[in-house]
């Protein structure tokens, strides 16, 4: 089975598609992992400062209670979701483009709202239902469209082959 | 004895220019080390098929083996002290949603100039709805 984000250009049609220099279609595996990203890192974030906020203040002055902080339950468990979070972020950089990931993957800050809305009961006022608006109205954008810029061609070198001669 | 010391506030009012240097270290920063990450796994392929072929282990490997990626890496982690740094100077109710929705903006920019990425109208419209959504949501 070949990859989806390379189908290779059988079609005049699928060349014309590849002239705009991007290509869409991922697999579910591939949102499962842009899905990973969005989810692990505010999670992530979330356990650390719930695992520092119970921490005594660590002075400069005592760096080793830093390296005791790491041991506690919700700073592993955040250490570890911050690790998956890289993981598979490096992973969905390997087959799409910066520009897509990120956007895309800002759709965790609503699901950690909505989840603060409807498990933990906490009020969300206009501002934020706004925010949320916006990042999801931003994902659905970015995600209708290509998820990679396809090399082409450099027409650079062509121009510098007629200047050459126009010198 | 003690009263009669002169009263010194425990955090001065900020001079405006300080702290966005302080923001825009951060989002620098930020923005460089994800543009040379970016960087180092387009160089390097698909990690999927990689770890398909040669597992685990050999996606790790390839990774391991790119400089691009540590030098991402070392911009990342200068993306995170400048942010504990500026964290300890302003609030962060002010430093995390500004950092977070700048570097959206500045990927765009960056990854258009650096990366050649196709950055559409719909990239542009994206990066700029999810910024100022983060801003809201995060304020």
């Amino acid at each position: 089975m070949g990859n989806p984000l390379h189908p290779k250009p059988t079609s005049p049609d699928c060349i014309k598609l590849n002239d705009r220099m991007s290509e869409h279609s991922l697999s579910p595996r591939q949102y499962m992992i842009l899905g990973l990203v969005a989810i692990s890192a505010p999670l992530g974030d979330s356990c650390l400062a719930r695992g520092m906020a119970a921490m005594p203040t660590i002075a400069f002055a005592h760096p080793g209670s830093l390296i005791a902080a790491v041991f506690t339950p919700w700073i592993a468990l955040g250490i570890a979701l911050l690790i998956g979070f890289f993981a598979s972020y490096l992973t969905a950089l390997s087959w799409a483009d910066l520009t897509f990931v990120l956007p895309a993957t800002a759709f965790g800050y609503v699901i950690i709202a909505l989840l603060a809305r409807f498990w933990l009961n906490e009020t969300i006022s206009i501002e934020r239902w706004a925010g949320i608006a916006l990042i999801t109205l931003g994902v659905g954008f970015v995600a209708h469209g290509p998820s990679r810029t396809v090399p082409v061609a450099p027409e650079v070198h062509e121009d510098t082959e007629r200047e050459v001669e126009a010198r | 004895m003690i009263a009669s010391l002169p009263a010194v506030p425990l955090q001065p009012a900020m001079n405006p220019w300080v702290a966005s240097a302080m923001i825009a270290a951060v989002v620098l920063a930020s923005t460089t080390g994800e543009v040379l990450t970016a960087a180092a796994m387009k160089s390097i392929g698909d990690l999927d098929i990689i770890r398909a072929h040669s597992g685990l282990k050999g996606a790790i490997r390839a990774v391991l083996n790119c400089p691009l990626f540590f030098a991402g890496v070392f911009f990342l982690a200068l993306a995170f002290f400048a942010l504990l740094f500026a964290l300890n100077h302003l609030n962060l109710s002010l430093v995390g949603p500004a950092s977070a929705s700048l570097t959206l903006v500045t990927n765009a920019i960056a990854g258009k100039i650096f990366l050649k990425e196709n950055v559409d109208r719909r990239r542009w419209a994206s990066a700029v709805l999810v910024c100022v959504g983060v801003y809201l949501l995060a304020h």
